[in-house]
């Protein structure tokens, strides 16, 4: 017979359960109904549709890269798109110039070129003797994204205002993934894993760390965190999963253009997070999916004034509901959730879990 | 050896002159109580030794190293744990995750990502809490917590980082009576743990367990010594009965 613990009296126990409950009420039924369908999907729509949730999918990758680091470590970069782009680029310049297309080149160089990028730019804005505002930063990210698009413009070699068109196909061996169901599980299946990764890492004690960090950063000073250490961190493993998305994205349209550089893709990645809900992974998810549903449909029905319209929605929810969309079925306390409990105490526990993911 | 040694640390702020040319040394073990009139420099100090502030001039060295130009992340890791006079636990995490928070301080980054540290960790986190009688509202958002509690939790964060040398701004301001009495039940254990920098208005309060007391005034040391010295030095009499 299990003894009554004395650390855990039946008042505490219940709140573990009361709160277990509390969280696997949506943000787990939510993810699990997306990704369902998700995988689902191609089954049920016509292709010309598959290539658009591709693409959806692909911003997706863009959208959590900037929820890691404006949502859980409360860095504003308005420079996503440098990371995704200058991946894009590299990875199309190797395609055309030297013929290398392989899934097992591109996309772990992908990764790196957008890791290598990002962590050079935290180097400069974040890794300084003084902790850098939030201004600083935004302004620094936005600043190399606005440069990147510049150059890209203006470079002969790199396709000046048109860009690389007609990428080659990516390839495993003689298998070329072309634009259509394969290249939507691969984009799937991608999204999938970095999710989980990211999943992982934010509700890890890494994630207590970036937690309190968010919450009070001159607080956690005290207890030793070197918090430029943790931002630094983050904000290279976003720009690793924009890289990714910007290797992916490159193929999967066939061409680049300084846009996918500039200032304009970064702020719209800004705001299909905020759109959605930052501090939650699938809030970033949930954002892209509205404002690209949204977007495709007023282009189709309002081809006039949909960019008005689109503007007009996207201020309304950030002016009446700033937690984003998600903000209508997650509560704050879930949101931010638990990263450990009484029941982590196994010595002494009985069972039964219900704290952090 | 001295295990803090906070020699002419000086503060200015605009025209104020904060700290003037403070002296002040802490032995290993030793509880030190730091007491004087409102604006007596008091909490600047506490927080110039923490690196909350840095001096305008003078040095300040913790088990030997100088660390009066380190950031406030590098005295905690070398042993300085500082509570704040304004409770600044964080509202919205449990009082669990609050306290790993600070028990997790020092592990390596890896080490977190991994989450190598949660379960052995979180005997720790229960032992603090019960000791602090916290243990029964682990669970609940730290907001949901009284004042006082809320001040046992700091308190319990700051000694989970096992430091040196702890130093509590004020920790029973804003407290009860009762509360102000089992917060000093609560401290009374510590002494077994680490050395104490407390900064407190209620002499009643910190005569029990202070080794060594330092009153300070207009920002200067205006006397030092035992719990009765200061009792009964005349320059102390005169400044607590013309000025508190």
């Amino acid at each position: 017979m299990t003894e009554e613990p004395a650390i855990l009296p039946s008042r505490s126990r219940l709140a573990v359960l009361r709160f277990g409950e509390r969280r696997i009420a949506a943000i787990p039924i939510l993810e699990l109904t997306l990704f369902v369908t998700f995988a689902l999907l191609p089954l049920a729509i016509a292709d010309y549709l598959t290539v658009f949730v591709t693409r959806v999918l692909i911003f997706a990758l863009l959208a959590i890269s900037f929820d890691l680091v404006w949502g859980y470590a409360g860095i504003m970069s308005f420079g996503q798109a440098l990371f995704f782009g200058t991946a894009g680029y590299t990875v199309a310049l190797l395609a055309r110039d030297l013929e290398i297309t392989s899934i097992f080149i591109v996309i772990p160089l992908s990764i790196l070129i957008g890791l290598g990028l990002s962590f050079l730019l935290a180097s400069f804005l974040l890794l300084g003797r003084y902790p850098p505002t939030t201004i600083f930063v935004a302004l620094g990210t936005l600043t190399g994204s606005y440069a990147a698009d510049r150059l890209a413009r203006g470079w002969y070699y790199l396709g000046g205002q048109n860009g690389i068109p007609s990428i080659p196909s990516m390839t495993a061996g003689s298998y070329e993934f072309t634009e259509g169901p394969v290249f939507y599980y691969l984009a799937f299946a991608t999204l999938v894993l970095v999710y989980l990764l990211c999943r992982f890492v934010v509700r890890s004690q890494f994630g207590l760390a970036l937690a309190g960090m968010r919450e009070q950063e001159s607080r956690i000073l005290f207890f030793g965190y070197r918090v430029q250490h943790l931002k630094a961190i983050v904000f290279s493993l976003s720009g690793a999963v924009a890289g990714l998305a910007g290797g992916l994205y490159a193929f999967h349209e066939g061409f680049v253009w300084p846009n996918v550089l500039g200032v304009v893709l970064s702020t719209q990645i800004v705001l299909y997070a905020l759109f959605g809900g930052v501090g939650t992974l699938i809030g970033a998810v949930i954002g892209v999916i509205a404002i690209e549903t949204v977007s495709f449909w007023l282009a189709d029905n309002y081809q006039d004034i949909w960019p008005i319209l689109l503007g007009l929605l996207l201020l309304l929810v950030i002016l009446f509901r700033p937690s984003g969309l998600i903000g209508l079925i997650v509560s704050e306390r879930e949101r931010i959730g638990t990263f450990g409990g009484p029941h982590e105490s196994s010595d002494r526990r009985q069972g039964g879990s219900g704290g952090a993911a | 050896m001295a295990l803090l040694e906070v020699k002419g640390v000086t503060k200015v702020f605009g025209r104020l002159m904060a700290l003037n040319g403070v002296d002040l040394t802490v032995a290993g073990g030793q509880f030190h109580g730091l007491i004087g009139p409102n604006g007596s420099g008091k909490s600047t100090l506490i927080k110039c030794i923490a690196g909350a502030e840095q001096p305008t001039r003078g040095t300040i060295s913790f088990a030997g190293r100088d660390l009066s130009a380190a950031p406030p992340q590098e005295r905690a890791r070398a042993g300085l744990s500082l509570k704040f006079q304004i409770t600044s636990v964080l509202p919205a995490l449990t009082v669990y995750d609050n306290v790993l928070l600070a028990l997790q301080a020092k592990g390596r980054i890896s080490q977190l990502l991994l989450s190598r540290t949660r379960r052995p960790l979180a005997h720790k986190v229960m032992t603090m809490l019960e000791q602090f009688r916290l243990a029964e509202r682990a669970d609940e958002p730290a907001a949901a917590l009284s004042h006082g509690q809320m001040q046992w939790l700091e308190i319990a964060m700051a000694l989970a980082l096992q430091p040196r040398l702890l130093l509590l701004d004020e920790p029973t301001a804003g407290m009860s009576l009762e509360e102000r009495r089992v917060t000093g039940e609560l401290l009374m254990p510590i002494k077994q743990q680490c050395s104490l920098v407390i900064v407190e208005h209620d002499l009643d309060f910190i005569r029990d367990f202070c080794d060594v007391l330092t009153v300070l005034d207009q920002g200067m040391v205006l006397e030092s010594g035992t719990v009765e010295q200061i009792q009964t030095s005349r320059k102390v009499q005169e400044v607590y009965l013309t000025r508190v």
